[in-house]
């Protein structure tokens, strides 16, 4: 073991014996221990989402046919940070009649419900905050809390604007968190296991044939779908339409709480883009390179949590905001549906191919995918058509069909 | 590292010190400069009529519940999935009917036109 092959457990061995030697007691040392640890993640994480703020704006800029920022630093690059200093000197106003408490919690919860979740984020083999054995519940659970914020700032704010939008967004997450567990449970049936590592491991080899996503592609877009459901972002971002809503839900919040709130959602989308990853897309499995280093597994989560962020961004700035009800009923008559066809199917063949080699294994599942996905649009197709024709024959009724 | 949750509890800690803290010296280096018209709902645009904290439309309950019942089943349904790879055929289609009983209660929901935004 060296600082190579196992960096996190060598710092600490050090560190151990650094608090002994000041004549700390060991529970008391490794409690300092992981909070040091904690505390460096937690200050990586928030540099990181600076940086996102940059890349957003600047992938948004690249979409919508413009430059973005370019005049701050080489590329724009201290933008962020010039964006930071002005949010902190902007005075911060709480409006007349807000629930004071309520109001100034929101947004420190709304942050620190995702940064929760990078406790359980398996950069690597070793390192990884802590390996729980339910850590997909953990998942879900974080994620509840970040809706929770936005009611609390909406309800708060005492604002027509964004109560609505905190009523929307609630309505958005307490739908799509259905079909977000179920297909949650895919991966948990193939690895045998809740925890990240765990789910992680069973997707190893050289070739990406292990990944869940070829197992279950439609299990892998749903979490997506359901993803951005949760986030509230566009085609879901109906919690803050400015043409309904104005801002939605942090419409009266100014200066650093609303910074929280922007950078809380811009590092919920690149978190979430890692769970993708890592529940889809192999973790830090990537061709065999993941057996270099643990240092070289966390660049590769992290280089695949960026592309399913990009992927984010990429339907965020591409398709246009959906009417509630569409919204709805696109989760419950659409995905619920779908999602749990996928778990049971999934199931079944899971269990009856347990003994079949590998490769048999493996084209039976991605192709009972396919022909459940064939079967969906085929079923989605007939009701449009019968619903078209429907409008057609009220509309021409008295004229001949020809 | 003795205790996974002591873990959890030290992360959310630091997790919620470090947004609070950036919030308190972001109101000690800020101006105050508060007046009435400044301070009021929604400052720039109209003026609000009546009280904020409203009665709101009854579907956000209705879809309420029915998660409700989801969120328990799939509960129930995570041992299930952990242990699959080890169970036997009959214990697999048990935990199928038990999705399908639910899915039936779920085509009841949708008959009754529960889903529909009214």
């Amino acid at each position: 073991m060296n600082l190579w092959t196992n960096p996190i457990q060598v710092i600490a061995d050090w560190l151990m014996q650094i608090f002994t030697g000041w004549g700390l007691a060991e529970t008391l040392a490794s409690v300092l221990i992981d909070l040091i640890g904690i505390v460096f993640l937690v200050v990586f994480i928030l540099i990181l989402d600076v940086m996102l703020v940059w890349v957003e704006r600047k992938v948004v800029a690249r979409f919508q046919d413009r430059l973005g920022p370019n005049r701050v630093g080489p590329f724009g690059l201290i933008q962020p940070f010039a964006d930071i200093i002005k949010l902190f000197i902007k005075e911060d106003i709480t409006p007349e009649g807000a629930d004071k408490v309520i109001y100034n919690i929101a947004p420190v919860l709304s942050v620190s419900s995702v940064l929760i979740l990078w406790a359980i984020f398996p950069l690597a083999p070793v390192i990884i905050g802590v390996d729980l054995n339910v850590g997909v519940l953990y998942l879900v659970a974080a994620g509840a809390l970040g809706t929770l914020s936005i009611i609390m700032a909406g309800w708060a704010s005492n604002n027509k604007f964004a109560l609505l939008g905190a009523f929307r967004q609630v309505a958005a997450m307490i739908s799509y968190e259905i079909p977000m567990i179920v297909v949650l449970l895919i991966p948990t049936i193939f690895a045998g296991s809740m925890g990240m590592l765990g789910i992680s491991e069973g997707q190893q080899g050289f070739w990406p044939w292990n990944w869940y996503v070829f197992l279950s592609p439609l299990g892998a877009l749903i979490f997506l779908i359901s993803a951005i459901a949760e986030l509230g972002r566009a085609p879901f971002d109906l919690s803050e339409g400015e043409s309904e809503v104005v801002a939605g839900f942090h419409i009266e919040y100014s200066g650093m709480k609303f910074g929280w709130f922007y950078a809380g959602e811009l590092l919920h989308a690149f978190t979430f883009g890692g769970f993708w990853a890592i529940l889809f897309f192999g973790g830090y499995n990537f061709f065999g390179l993941e057996k270099l280093g643990p240092l070289v597994s966390a660049a590769i989560v992290l280089f695949k949590a960026m592309v399913g962020y990009w992927v984010i961004m990429w339907i965020k700035y591409t398709l246009m905001r959906i009417r509630i009800d569409h919204m709805l009923a696109f989760n419950w008559k659409f995905l619920v549906p779908l999602s749990f066809v996928v778990l049971m199917v999934t199931a079944l063949l899971n269990t009856l191919l347990r003994d079949a080699p590998t490769a048999t294994f493996i084209l039976s599942m991605f192709f009972s995918n396919v022909i459940i996905a064939g079967i969906t649009i085929e079923i989605l197709r007939r009701r449009s058509r019968s619903g078209r024709e429907k409008v057609e024959g009220q509309a021409s009724s008295g004229v001949k069909a020809t | 590292m003795q205790n996974e949750w002591l873990y959890i509890g030290l992360f959310l800690i630091v997790g919620v010190a470090l947004p609070a803290a950036s919030l308190i010296m972001a109101a000690i280096i800020t101006p105050k400069k508060s007046n009435p018209i400044k301070n009021s709902t929604y400052e720039c645009g109209m003026e609000t009529v009546g009280d904020s904290w409203v009665q709101f439309k009854a579907q956000y309950y209705i879809f309420g519940l029915v998660f409700l019942i989801f969120d328990v089943e799939t509960v129930f349904l995570f041992p299930w999935a952990v242990t699959l790879n080890k169970l036997p055929l009959f214990a697999v289609i048990e935990g199928i009917v038990f999705i399908l009983i639910l899915l039936a209660g779920f085509t009841y929901i949708w008959r009754k036109d529960a889903l529909e935004w009214a």
